[in-house]
């Protein structure tokens, strides 16, 4: 019961709570540039000055995608804060980001 | 560097164009031997079938295969099973991944797909899957590519779409990085897979089947497709356990066996005389039929015994009794089989025949003869073997059909219900090369052991039931009394052989009665003989003595005529 309540809160976008980001891409293909482009947009208007965004090229070092279970690019990982959460795609769906961040509770549940 | 190693790769194709397809060999007993060579090199095959029928085991075998006995590495990229789990599962198969994994012989990747976990937002595609793949085959220069079930993607990750076009560009990758892949995938209703995978991969396509018929479990592989080469079309059984997989081509019924003039002892030398060669050719099948308690383990027995008794070596597969109670059975008769266990010249293996299906115990067996080589082998009763005749028959023509390519000498024994000929004894005649019939006599209140050779292909052999004795120096057979009523056994032998001694020692009496009347004769015609002989003798000395006395008066008579004429005349003249 006592998780459920921490949960619950944690999905609130708690002020103060630093987000560190990571961004999956594999080369400079329009799809990776389009996702980063977007992820940037959203962190200035949801997140600002508590976020950091790490952008990994697989191409660069493959050797960490396997780490973080990455399939599909891009893929955004949130770090921090716990849990884990992925969000594939080039992130033009901008509701299901936010739900993926958990910045805004799922609408329907 | 890396550009003219892609350049290279890409000429490489364009000349082998026209050579045949290069093959992989799997290095799994039969399979190689259905596909003619292997699965086909530098491409992709689809391994399909239901949940529990091997998939996972045969891919990894192939990969495990290929690190130990054919130097090329290989990648496991598993969506369903973690590298532990996939380690502690192919442990029971006798493989060490974990070895081969530590040696970079092995890669394994572990890809979690969970749905739950991804939120999906706008275009993306699977480039991080190939990245992983890469790294993981250029990591440890890998040949051999297991993607383990690609399905589960489809499960993971909404946009069928995309995960088709990936999909079908990641088989492209493989080929054109000259990879020998299997993609495994879970069979689907009315389609190989559930997802139609097999439009993408169309060079070779392996159908897994794992079916119950009378509560027994079989395992069947068949070559869906093998384009670009001749492939065997039938459903064949295969194996897993302990020591691994193995596919089990037993149809190849061809009919090229050669036939050798050498002779093997039965083992009991009243049968040998038996038969016109003194024993069995080597490499024939023999079939010794009979009823419950005729001694058909012990005629068995004393054949194995002649093979090791040579130096070789002889399988028995026992279907009916432990080893160990048919070696202490078998000491009953004086045979004792231990030190040709202990000599590695002689193998049990005895499996009950409910164990497994018919294909299952054929795979077994076939995979036996493989490893030991006998040089015979005997089949302890075929009788028991359980299914449709037809199906039994089958499983025993490619048995005898295995053994015989392979020169091995066949033993059978069978068990009949009933006295006389059964059932499937008329479909095995065909098969057996010599044929012997034990049979139980019956007459006046006692029933005796009788064998006859019913056929012995190649060689003149006894038309005649001897009867035999199973007594503590083994298996001996008894000389045949042939009488006005026909074979007499048992105490009616006995009998008749008394009666014929009695004949005999009166005959002898006779003839040394005559002898001495004979002599007798011959003694007093003698005495006569010599009777008259000293009757002569005495007569001549008398005729002798008269004629001297003759002389001498003659002589005197002289000499007083001489004295009167001196007297007469006063001289001498």
């Amino acid at each position: 019961m006592n998780q459920t309540t921490s949960t619950a809160m944690e999905e609130s976008p708690l002020p103060g709570s630093q987000y560190n980001l990571r961004l999956y891409v594999a080369g400079q293909t329009p799809k990776s540039i389009t996702a980063l482009a977007n992820l940037k947009m959203i962190c200035e208007e949801h997140l600002s000055g508590r976020y950091q965004i790490e952008v990994i090229d697989l191409l660069e070092r493959p050797q960490l995608a396997a780490g973080d279970q990455i399939l599909a690019v891009p893929t955004l990982v949130r770090r921090l804060p716990e849990p884990l959460k992925r969000i594939i795609g080039n992130l033009s769906n901008m509701e299901r980001v936010l739900v993926g961040l958990d910045l805004r509770p799922v609408a329907a549940p | 560097m890396s550009i003219t190693a892609s350049i290279s790769a890409a000429e490489i194709p364009a000349a082998e164009a026209a050579q045949p397809l290069t093959k992989a060999r799997t290095g799994i007993t039969g399979l190689d031997e259905v596909t003619f060579g292997g699965l086909p090199a530098g491409r992709p095959t689809l391994v399909c079938g239901g949940p529990g029928c091997g998939k996972t085991l045969l891919a990894t075998t192939f990969l495990v295969h290929g690190a130990v006995m054919f130097d090329e590495p290989g990648v496991f990229m598993s969506f369903e099973e973690t590298g532990d789990e996939l380690i502690q599962n192919v442990a029971s198969l006798g493989y060490d991944l974990g070895a081969l994994v530590a040696q970079k012989q092995i890669a394994i990747d572990f890809v979690r797909v969970e749905r739950s976990e991804i939120e999906e937002s706008g275009e993306y595609d699977l480039e991080g899957l190939f990245v992983r793949l890469d790294f993981a085959i250029k990591s440890i220069g890998a040949k051999r590519v297991v993607l383990d079930t690609i399905e589960v993607l489809f499960a993971g990750l909404g946009d069928t779409q995309i995960l088709r076009a990936e999909i079908r560009r990641l088989f492209a990758w493989l080929k054109e990085r000259n990879l020998t892949a299997i993609i495994t995938a879970e069979q689907g209703t009315g389609a190989l897979t559930r997802y139609g995978i097999e439009e993408y991969v169309s060079d070779c396509v392996l159908l897994l089947d794992n079916r119950v018929s009378n509560q027994i479990t079989t395992r069947r592989l068949r070559v869906v497709k093998y384009r670009g080469s001749a492939h065997g079309t039938n459903e064949y059984p295969f194996l897993i356990d302990a020591q691994g997989v193995s596919v089990l081509p037993v149809t190849s019924a061809g009919l090229a066996h050669s036939a050798s003039d050498e002779v093997i002892s039965t083992g009991i030398p009243g049968l040998n005389q038996m038969l016109g060669a003194g024993g069995f050719y080597t490499g024939t099948s023999i079939l010794v039929s009979g009823t419950a308690g005729t001694g058909k383990t012990s005629l068995a027995a004393h054949f194995v015994e002649s093979v090791c008794a040579r130096g070789e070596r002889c399988l028995y597969f026992a279907f009916e009794e432990s080893p160990a109670q048919i070696i202490r059975n078998m000491r009953s008769i004086g045979l004792d089989l231990q030190p040709r266990v202990d000599a590695g010249l002689l193998r049990f293996e005895a499996a009950r025949p409910s164990l497994f299906g018919l294909e299952m115990h054929l795979a077994r067996m076939y995979r036996e003869i493989e490893e030991f080589a006998p040089a015979a082998a005997v089949l302890d009763p075929i009788s028991a073997l359980r299914g449709e005749t037809g199906d039994v028959h089958s499983m025993l023509l490619r048995v005898v059909d295995l053994l015989k390519s392979r020169g091995i000498t066949a033993f059978l024994t069978d068990l009949l219900t009933v006295e006389g000929m059964d059932k499937a004894d008329a479909g095995m005649s065909s098969l057996m090369d010599t044929w012997l019939s034990l049979v139980q006599l019956e007459s006046n209140g006692e029933r005796n052991r009788g064998i006859y050779v019913l056929k012995s292909r190649g060689m003149n052999h006894s038309n005649q039931i001897r009867e035999y004795q199973l007594t503590s120096q083994g298996v001996k057979l008894v000389d045949a009394y042939l009488g006005s009523g026909g074979v007499l056994t048992g105490s009616a032998r006995i009998a008749q052989e008394m009666v014929d001694a009695s004949a005999a020692l009166r005959r002898a009496e006779e003839k040394e009665r005559k002898h001495r009347d004979m002599e007798r004769k011959r003694a007093a015609l003698e005495r006569q003989i010599a009777e008259l002989r000293a009757e002569l003798e005495s007569e001549e000395e008398e005729a002798r003595k008269a004629q001297q006395h003759d002389e001498e008066l003659e002589k005197r008579m002289q000499a007083e005529r001489r004295a009167m004429a001196i007297q007469r005349g006063g001289t001498a003249s």
